[in-house]
């Protein structure tokens, strides 16, 4: 494996830091995302079908969560929605947009008022797991992650939650 | 309200509900009218509900509309493997109005976004029975005068029963106090309470059904099934702690009735039936009238 060393600029601070994932030139960091969800991030984007680079790290150290993932996507910058659907996975997770080596600008991600065909209905007893039904579900708390299914109107909590 | 599904009960407004029940009224003096002629009204039954279907079929049949449909899916195409989505589909393109029971919670929603003619929700599994709703409420209104400012008992099973989450629901629009007599494993969950709290309404829990009976104006009765608890020796324990019978009533306010969504089995004894308190199968008979109006509403005829 080739070690690479270099100035990571990220706002005003220099630091001077040893990358255990290698910096991309263009796109987008997606950092401190919890080890366990890291490749539940790359099927909610989509990433496992991306073509150019994509750096993955797990079980990295973290100073704030002791332990994180790190995801690198080389030339892509997300949407909204996209980084919205993060925030179910991975609800720590910050982006970082990269452009010629530098950080051009820091988003966290942030629980969105409506999931959209990326969560399973834990009710086994609902329509959407009978027929091919996009789900949907409404937010009905942001603090402690519910969910509430359009159809069977039924909630579910954080614990339950199951990806599509 | 023309052409405006009813899945569950909160699709409707406070101000479309008592339309609804207003109009309840109008069929009541009027029953007979031969207003839907020219309609078809489909009655989709995926699972058998004898008193559901037959009540919205006398009602169509009273205001001279046609019924087409099915009361067991093992007679309709569904036995072959076809989706929801295409019965509902191929049935729009025969009737104006669709009403609907089927097993799996959320079908009645499903089907009013796939399907181009208004759904009615006969019931969808555990989840929601609007039209059960609306008559409990025409019932109160009728037996109390007003649905204001009522004090309202919850008894059996709160916990599980869909048609007591749905009004009580539906009665913290009217200012209702609630008294919830269950035994400790079926309390009224917590996010049908929390209507309850966000509206400022008071309610008070109990396990005595003795202690609620001279304080309210409505006892709701529901039953309790032995297959919800865990413990068949806590059901033997509960199961006779919440059977009404005559004696009981003795101290009850004299405009006080007592409802029960049907079918009973032992939760009411046979000695209420003929006392001035009982009034569940007049309010059976409401269910006609109420899906009368319900229907010649949204079929824009009313």
């Amino acid at each position: 494996m080739v070690e690479f060393r270099e100035i990571f600029n990220m706002e005003s601070k220099e630091t001077r830091k040893e990358l255990v994932v290698s910096a991309i030139e263009n796109g987008t960091v997606i950092d401190h995302i919890p080890s366990k969800s890291v490749f539940q991030v790359i099927k909610q984007l989509n990433l496992h079908e991306y073509e150019d680079q994509l750096l993955v790290g797990t079980n990295l150290d973290s100073k704030k969560y002791g332990k994180k993932g790190i995801i690198k996507v080389q030339n892509r910058f997300f949407e909204q929605e996209e980084i919205n659907k993060i925030a179910l996975v991975a609800p720590t997770a910050s982006l970082i947009m990269i452009k010629d080596f530098k950080v051009v600008e820091k988003k966290n991600v942030s629980i969105p008022d409506h999931v959209l065909n990326i969560v399973k209905c834990a009710n086994p007893n609902c329509i959407t797991n009978v027929e091919d039904i996009n789900t949907k579900f409404y937010v009905v708390d942001k603090t402690d992650l519910k969910l509430q299914c359009h159809y069977c109107e039924k909630t579910i909590v954080k614990n339950n939650i199951i990806f599509k | 309200m023309k052409n405006k599904s009813l899945v569950s009960i909160s699709d409707y407004s406070k101000e479309e509900q008592i339309r609804i029940l207003d109009l309840a009224e109008e069929f009541e003096r009027n029953p007979t009218q031969k207003i839907l002629e020219n309609h078809v009204v489909a009655t989709l039954f995926f699972e058998p509900s004898t008193r559901t279907r037959l009540s919205f079929e006398s009602a169509v049949n009273r205001l001279g509309g046609k019924v087409i449909g099915f009361s067991d899916a093992s007679t309709s195409s569904v036995q072959k493997g076809e989706s929801l989505k295409d019965t509902i589909l191929t049935v729009c393109n025969y009737s104006d109005l669709i009403v609907m029971r089927h097993p799996k919670e959320g079908s009645a929603r499903y089907a009013s976004e796939v399907g181009n003619v208004p759904i009615i929700n006969a019931g969808d599994g555990a989840n929601q029975h609007p039209t059960q709703c609306l008559l409990d409420l025409y019932s109160i209104r009728k037996t109390q005068g007003s649905l204001d400012n009522l004090n309202i008992a919850f008894v059996g099973d709160l916990k599980y029963g869909r048609t007591v989450h749905s009004l009580v629901m539906a009665l913290t629009n009217f200012k209702s106090t609630f008294h919830l007599v269950s035994p400790f494993e079926l309390k009224l969950p917590s996010y049908v309470k929390k209507h309850i709290k966000d509206k400022d309404l008071e309610y008070h829990q109990y396990t005595d059904l003795n202690e609620v009976i001279p304080h309210v104006d409505i006892l709701y009765m529901t039953r309790i099934q032995r297959e919800r608890f865990s413990d068949p020796m806590e059901y033997e324990r509960v199961k006779n702690a919440y059977i009404l019978t005559g004696s009981m009533l003795a101290n009850s306010k004299p405009n006080l009735k007592v409802l029960h969504p049907l079918p009973r089995v032992n939760e009411i004894s046979t000695n209420v039936d003929d006392m001035p308190q009982a009034y569940y199968f007049q309010q059976a008979l409401n269910g006609v009238y109420v899906r009368q109006a319900l229907m010649a509403s949204i079929l824009g005829v009313k």
